[in-house]
């Protein structure tokens, strides 16, 4: 049951072969700094351990290899499998990591805050709300708790953008403040009339826990802020209607227009184990009538939270209007699984007349299929920004550490980097999910490596001249193809989450990046590709982040998260991530598998923090360029490049001056210091 | 028997547990607890906590979730009285020791203060997934506890693995509610 691990761990992580002695001086005259790690044992029991590894990949359970001796795990082959949840199976090790080792200390924790995605000052955040673009502003409402950092207490806080990274906090919105939503202001979703005006639909939590849907527009168009809002006098303008629960009726959508002039918008909710998509039809917002047949529903998928309905074209790759449809148009519907808080969306037809959607294939129908992310990130939603003529994704994503240490911080909860999301024109069968092009306003410095050839096991330190905690990385890699034309290695059945992580290793993988690592490596988190290929010689990309060595702390998450993606003919495997403090968002071919982590270091932080390239497979060697960005905090901003702008430099300097014009003066004083 | 009447009456929400020495249940007899127990990882565990409190007779799923909920409640806050108890007494002298337990202080106080309230609130208005954070987190802060502790030294470790199995019932019983 317990895992019972060496207490002292080598210091590199001897599943990486060691680095030859010579150093490799690439062809951009960059001098990686190798490490000599020398270590016959451990060599030999990892050459061991490979075999291992390839015999159970080959799905041979026999245990021929019992002579080799695999000392009780000081070798990585078995990260420390957390499954984040524990579900009765103790998690102790004995590992002799005192408390001082990784107690939560400020500067760990305060390490944690990002610095360009969107979260309030302090406190819990969750659900993305009523998403809009107006007059010049980006408007961004969410499910705030006022009063600490845990669930609770809900209201709508509220903020603006012109360029939906650097934010102003504007006073909360809406308040629990009528019996119709005294047990929450939940979430909801805006919809523009055609005059131009917002209604804003949402959900409340009665006082007698029911819930209701109710009416709320600007109490003043002609402000551009939408600072104050009205709730409609006769609220609720809907309940439960008969044969759904008075607990699962929620989160509705922004309506779209449909041809008889009236206004339709979706509302999930289950009956028993399928979730449903119930559709409403209104002129007026107040009035409703609901249809009889669903938008959709499936099977065994339980309730539908936070749906979301919207018009993608299929032949280029600008957003549409909600209401948008016709014969070059496909609609997207998405659910969050309450069942298992994640995010589905599948791509179908809508049939205005019969009020269905019908997905294009029920095998990855909503809830059974793709998922917009593969980590940590629910409650999406989108809206139609008409100034670039794109859809934007918004998704809460939550914290994967203690109570406790919310508490101690703060703040729990976090917004994705907002992402456009349009059909992958290149599939036909998924959605591309890309950062809002606003981020490269962020960027600062940049490094590029190119050409960097790593042979199996190989881990390379990537010399980067400034911090590690905010970047945004751009990189390629290609296999070496006679290795792949000729690697027998077929056909492993593989899984992120139920693999070793990368500790995993295969013939064409694990290779890709290191993020927010240690330099001894003794917190890392690997974000990689994992290829694996079938007796017909096709291969599949699998697309991975491992939290399993994230951290020492005990009480974070470590699981290992992600996804096959579709790779085409010709295309390298390209990813692109996201490095901000504690939050990583890793996107794979262009945008068609996205993973979301939480990553909570105690030593790698601050000038800690390090980037390594690595390859882990164990036959196919690996090249790779990326270009690597240092990025700006949103709270700067976008002219100054430091914290303190020129004006501080300029201090500085005339003060250096100073001092050193009168340092005589200054000996003589006890400063403790003498020239 | 004591103690679980009052850990029923400590339950922040009306489930009251008036008997103070509840007669043996027939549990064959109760579907709904042996068939909820049969889906959490300790099934005896889960039984004994349930069938401690006579009202678990009388409710349904939801009300079964905030009876273990309430076990959690109570273990946490004994957690929380034995460690100021050893603090204030000076029996462990060793910083080590202290300051493991002023940190499973503020685990155990997020557990009562945080992740009890957060999951009755849940459970009450049907957001359900904040439930199953909160019981899961109460597991992870016992278990975190116990691990702040060098091997052998915890003078908690009846009340750590108390509140996580507890925490991981619950949890299991949350999830059963969600998938209902």
């Amino acid at each position: 049951m317990a895992d019972l691990r060496n207490p002292i761990l080598p210091v590199a992580d001897p599943a990486y072969i060691p680095i030859p002695d010579d150093d490799t001086t690439t062809n951009l005259g960059r001098r990686f700094s190798t490490r000599n790690y020398s270590n016959k044992l451990l060599s030999s029991l990892f050459t061991g351990l490979i075999l291992v590894g390839l015999l159970l990949a080959m799905g041979n359970k026999k245990s021929t290899h019992t002579s080799i001796p695999v000392e009780e795990d000081k070798i990585l082959t078995q990260p420390p499998m957390s499954r984040g949840k524990p579900l009765g199976v103790s998690e102790k090790s004995n590992q002799q990591l005192t408390m001082r080792d990784y107690e939560w200390n400020d500067m760990m924790l305060s390490w944690q805050r990002t610095a360009f995605h969107f979260q309030p000052k302090n406190n819990w955040m969750n659900d993305p709300n009523g998403p809009l673009f107006y007059k010049g502003w980006y408007h961004f409402f969410y499910q705030y708790n006022p009063n600490g950092a845990v669930w609770g207490d809900i209201v709508w806080g509220h903020a603006v953008s012109k360029d939906l990274i650097r934010w102003t906090h504007l006073p909360l919105s809406m308040i629990a403040d009528q019996w119709y939503d005294v047990n929450g202001v939940w979430t909801g979703s805006a919809t523009f009339l055609v005059d131009g005006k917002i209604a804003m639909l949402y959900t409340g939590s009665t006082n007698e826990s029911v819930q209701v849907q109710c009416l709320a527009y600007p109490a003043n168009h002609d402000d551009p802020l939408l600072l104050d809002w009205v709730k409609y006098s006769g609220n609720p303008v809907l309940v439960p209607p008969p044969g759904i629960g008075p607990k699962d009726f929620r989160d509705p959508t922004t309506a779209w227009m449909t041809s008889t002039g009236k206004w339709r918008f979706s509302i999930g909710s289950k009956i028993h184990r399928k979730g449903i998509a119930l559709i409403y039809d209104t002129q007026d917002f107040i009035h409703y009538e609901q249809l009889n047949v669903t938008l959709h529903g499936v099977q065994g998928t339980g309730m539908w939270e936070c749906v979301d309905f919207y018009p993608v074209s299929t032949t280029h790759s600008d957003g549409l209007d909600t209401s948008a449809n016709g014969p070059d148009v496909k609609h997207v519907l998405k659910a969050s699984l309450d069942d298992d808080r994640h995010d589905y969306y599948a791509l179908g037809n809508y049939q205005e007349e019969t009020g269905e959607w019908v997905p294009d294939n029920p095998e990855i129908d909503v809830g059974i299929g793709i998922r917009y992310d593969y980590g940590v990130f629910y409650a999406s939603k989108t809206f139609y920004d008409p100034i670039k003529k794109r859809r934007v994704l918004w998704g809460w994503v939550g914290e994967m550490d203690s109570e406790a240490a919310d508490v101690k911080k703060g703040w729990a909860s976090l917004q994705g980097f907002p992402r456009t999301v349009a059909m992958d024109t290149k599939t036909g069968i998924n959605l591309i999910q890309w950062p809002v092009e606003e981020v490269e306003s962020l960027r600062l410095r940049k490094q590029e490596f190119k050409d960097v050839e790593l042979k199996p096991g190989m881990v390379a330190p990537l010399d980067i001249q400034f911090g590690a905690s905010q970047l945004d990385i751009v990189a390629e890699f290609e296999l070496q193809k006679e290795v792949v034309l000729n690697s027998t290695t077929f056909d492993e059945e593989f899984s992120c989450s139920e693999s070793k992580g990368a500790a995993h290793r295969g013939a064409l993988g694990p290779f890709g990046i290191l993020v927010l690592s240690e330099e001894s490596l003794i917190e890392k988190t690997p974000v990689y590709f994992y290829i694996v290929k079938a007796k017909n010689g096709t291969l599949s990309t699998f697309f991975c982040a491992d939290q399993s060595r994230s951290s020492l702390a005990t009480d974070v998450n470590k699981l290992i998260y992600g996804s096959y993606v579709p790779t085409l003919e010709g295309e390298k495997y390209s990813m692109r991530i996201l490095v901000d403090h504690s939050i990583v968002e890793s996107f794979a071919q262009g945008g068609r598998t996205v993973i979301t982590s939480r990553i909570y270091p105690t030593k790698a932080i601050n000038e800690n923090a390090k980037l390594f390239l690595f390859n882990n497979a164990t036959e196919a060697g690996i090249k790779t360029s990326l270009q690597v960005w240092q990025m700006n905090s949103a709270n700067v901003p976008a002219s100054k490049s430091t914290k303190g702008g020129p004006k501080l430099d300029i201090v500085i300097f005339f003060s250096l001056l100073y001092l050193v014009l009168n340092f005589d003066q200054f000996c003589d004083k006890s400063l403790g210091f003498h020239f | 028997m004591i103690r679980s009447t009052i850990f029923c009456i400590l339950t922040l929400y009306p489930i009251s547990c008036i008997q103070a020495t509840p007669s043996i249940p027939n549990i064959l007899g109760n579907n709904l607890i042996d068939q909820t127990c049969k889906k959490t990882p300790y099934y005896d565990l889960c039984i004994q906590t349930l069938v401690s409190c006579p009202e678990s007779f009388h409710t349904d799923l939801e009300g079964l979730a905030k009876i273990t909920v309430g076990a959690i409640a109570q273990k946490a806050s004994a957690a929380l009285r034995r460690i100021e108890t050893i603090l204030t007494k000076k029996e462990h002298s060793k910083p080590a020791v202290r300051e493991a337990l002023n940190a499973c202080a503020s685990r155990y106080r997020a557990v009562v203060e945080q992740d009890v309230p957060e999951t009755l609130m849940s459970l009450r208005t049907g957001n359900y997934k904040f439930a199953s954070r909160g019981t899961n987190d109460a597991a992870t802060e016992a278990m975190s506890c116990e691990e702040d502790f060098a091997a052998g030294e915890s003078p908690l470790s009846d009340l750590n693995v108390a509140v996580h199995d507890v925490s991981v019932v619950a949890a299991a019983i949350v999830q059963a509610v969600i998938e209902s």
